[in-house]
């Protein structure tokens, strides 16, 4: 199928991704290409096939429910780019009320 | 060019039996491929942890194998072995052995990039499974080295800090996206690397670099601390000179791994055991749909030739089908993108790596992953995005998994009737620096070979098979890998195959050629 500027817009959206309207206008042919070229998969006739996700069909696998060391709060804190009183900072989420 | 008749030259098996023997110690070692890679590769030697230089200010002439080279804990670590063997101790069977780390792996006491600006800088704070089987073995590591971003790419153009050259041809790719670790090791910049693999990341790049390189079965090696790009295709594994090397390595970092949930449970196969038996008797398929159009004629030469020796050591070779083998990579380009978008998810800016503030979280998340992210990855992320959206799941990810299923099914009915199989693993030589970045499609067909099994999740690996002519330089003389697929958890087959036919080829070692990577004469 043909993904217009539009389309790509939407799906950058739902990616997070601030494209440029140069990127917008270079990805909506290459994705078309791409997907069209993807497509393919549609001819094949897989009505009653179970789809694979793991060759071996795990389920359900476990461990032991014991405590064991695991990485501190400030190890884990230190790669992130602003933290404020040992949280991860983030800027505002929610909108201020009126 | 000289060739290399000291340590540099030594495979894996050799240097870690000159190591035993404590012929030479293992900083002696350290020492001679920390030298080489200053001398070459395209690096700051400075400080405890040394940097590639930026992008710009690299020469032609450097491969640029490494992000980032260990130089200060490598040291320290064969100093402890060395004290530890003077002492008495016994010590693993590759003791002492330098390596190269793919920069998807996590090591803690250096930055993980994947090749990314959206993790530049960022130093994680524990070490992946295979880093820390790689340091309970005693192998040294080395460095981390350049891949494209993310594992998207098939020649490692893709990194956000300069492509790597090939070490037979500095002005060819070195394939990808593990293309850092295969120059490492083809340029003598490392005897052994890990890199990974999700649809051939691996094998294509060892196939172009002359190396002998490993998938393994889905799920023996752990994804715990390897940054995902495909969860349910990403596979770590070896580059090594020889078979031996290679299976040596995967035996000491392969196994179950509690902290990967898709870690497979039970006992995997000794790699060693049969490894020289030869294929006397065998029975090995001729994958009838990968090959033929689209393969260069210096790649279906060097196959058919692979064909005969096989032959001429007592295996029976029989043509097989993979009736869905064709629908391989257009299903891979829907389920690795899919994942890749949903696994990408947690580059936001809050967490790791970079962020570009914004005044709400959502404008920072986006603005973040515009400046992060590449052109391939982010293409990636949209078709992967688009694929799981609303309206199109169906028709895209699940009929993609559906014949996955069916593809995984042509090969159980394969090795009904064959032990092995065997193709080219890429359809081409290694091609010129540029030639395939403004098309992706042509850049994804580097695939074709070796996503089938990716998708099957069975072991394939990649061993030099001869010397052919590149179609666009007459006289040039590039390697070509043949791809050697074993049953699901049967990687000691697969190995067993390749050892044989390795011995049967004689393949020249070491990068030759006008533009080969620069090789003097060591101790």
């Amino acid at each position: 199928m043909a993904l217009s500027e539009e389309e790509v817009r939407h799906v950058a959206r739902l990616a997070r991704l601030a494209l440029t309207d140069d990127e917008v206008a270079a990805l909506a042919p290459q994705l078309s290409a791409i997907l069209g070229y993807a497509e393919q998969v549609g001819q094949v006739a897989a009505d009653d096939v179970e789809p694979t996700t793991h060759p071996f069909a795990l389920a359900d696998v476990t461990r032991p429910d014991t405590s064991a060391p695991s990485l501190s709060r400030e190890q884990l804190l230190a790669g992130a780019p602003a933290v404020e009183q040992h949280r991860f900072a983030v800027p505002r989420i929610v909108a201020e009320e009126g | 060019m000289v060739a290399a008749t000291g340590l540099l030259g030594l495979n894996a098996t050799a240097l870690a039996a000159r190591l035993a023997a404590r012929e030479v110690s293992a900083r002696e070692v350290i020492d001679v491929y920390l030298d080489r890679i200053a001398a070459v590769d395209g690096v700051v030697a400075e400080g405890e942890v040394w940097s590639a230089k930026p992008a710009g200010e690299l020469t032609p002439d450097e491969p640029h194998a490494y992000l980032a080279v260990t130089a200060a804990a490598a040291r320290a670590h064969a100093d402890d072995i060395d004290a530890r063997r003077a002492a008495g101790h016994t010590l693993g069977p590759l003791a002492g052995v330098p390596l190269a780390l793919k920069d998807v792996l996590t090591m803690r006491g250096a930055p993980t990039t994947c090749g990314s600006r959206m993790l530049e800088g960022w130093v994680p704070p524990y070490d992946a499974t295979v880093t820390e089987r790689l340091r309970a073995a005693d192998v040294i590591v080395l460095g981390k080295t350049n891949m494209d971003e993310f594992a998207m790419g098939s020649s490692t153009e893709n990194s956000a800090f300069g492509a790597t050259r090939n070490p037979w041809d500095l002005d060819r790719v070195p394939g990808g996206s593990s293309g850092g670790s295969a120059t490492a090791v083809a340029g003598l910049l490392a005897p052994l690397a890990i890199g990974t693999d999700t649809g051939g990341s691996i094998r294509q790049p060892a196939a172009l670099t002359g190396l002998v390189g490993a998938k393994p079965t889905y799920g023996t090696m752990s994804r715990y601390g390897l940054v995902a790009f495909a969860s349910s295709l990403d596979q770590a594994g070896p580059f090594a000179r020889s078979v031996e090397d290679a299976a040596r390595l995967q035996s000491v970092t392969w196994g179950h791994d509690p902290r990967d949930a898709t870690s497979v449970p039970g006992e995997v196969p000794d790699l060693l055991a049969h490894l020289t038996d030869g294929v006397d008797g065998m029975r090995i398929g001729v994958v009838r749909e990968l090959q033929g159009e689209g393969y260069e004629p210096g790649v279906e030469a060097v196959f058919a030739a692979a064909l005969d020796r096989l032959s001429d050591l007592g295996a029976d070779i029989v043509e097989v089908s993979l009736p869905h083998a064709g629908y391989g990579l257009p299903a891979y380009y829907l389920i690795a993108p899919s994942e890749a978008s949903s696994n990408l998810a947690r580059f936001d800016g809050v967490r790791y790596g970079l962020r570009v503030d914004a005044a709400t979280a959502e404008e920072m998340n986006a603005a973040t992953r515009a400046a992060g992210f590449g052109p391939e990855v982010k293409r990636r992320i949209m078709i992967g995005t688009h694929a799981l959206s609303s309206g199109y799941f169906d028709a895209y990810y699940l009929q993609a998994s559906k014949v996955r299923s069916l593809i995984a099914e042509d090969f159980r009915t394969a090795f009904t009737g064959v032990d092995a199989l065997v193709s080219p693993t890429s359809p081409s030589v290694a091609f010129r620096l540029g030639d395939k970045t403004a098309d992706p499609i042509a850049m994804y067909l580097n695939d074709v070979a070796t996503v089938p099994a990716s998708l099957a999740g069975i072991p394939a690996l990649s061993l030099p098979g001869g010397l052919a002519a590149a179609p666009d330089q007459e006289g040039s003389a590039l390697p070509v890998g043949v791809q050697v697929m074993a049953p699901l958890k049967r990687d000691d087959v697969m190995y067993r195959v390749a050892h044989a036919l390795e011995q049967a080829t004689g393949f020249p070692a070491l990068p030759t050629g006008q533009r080969a990577v620069t090789i003097e004469e060591d101790s």
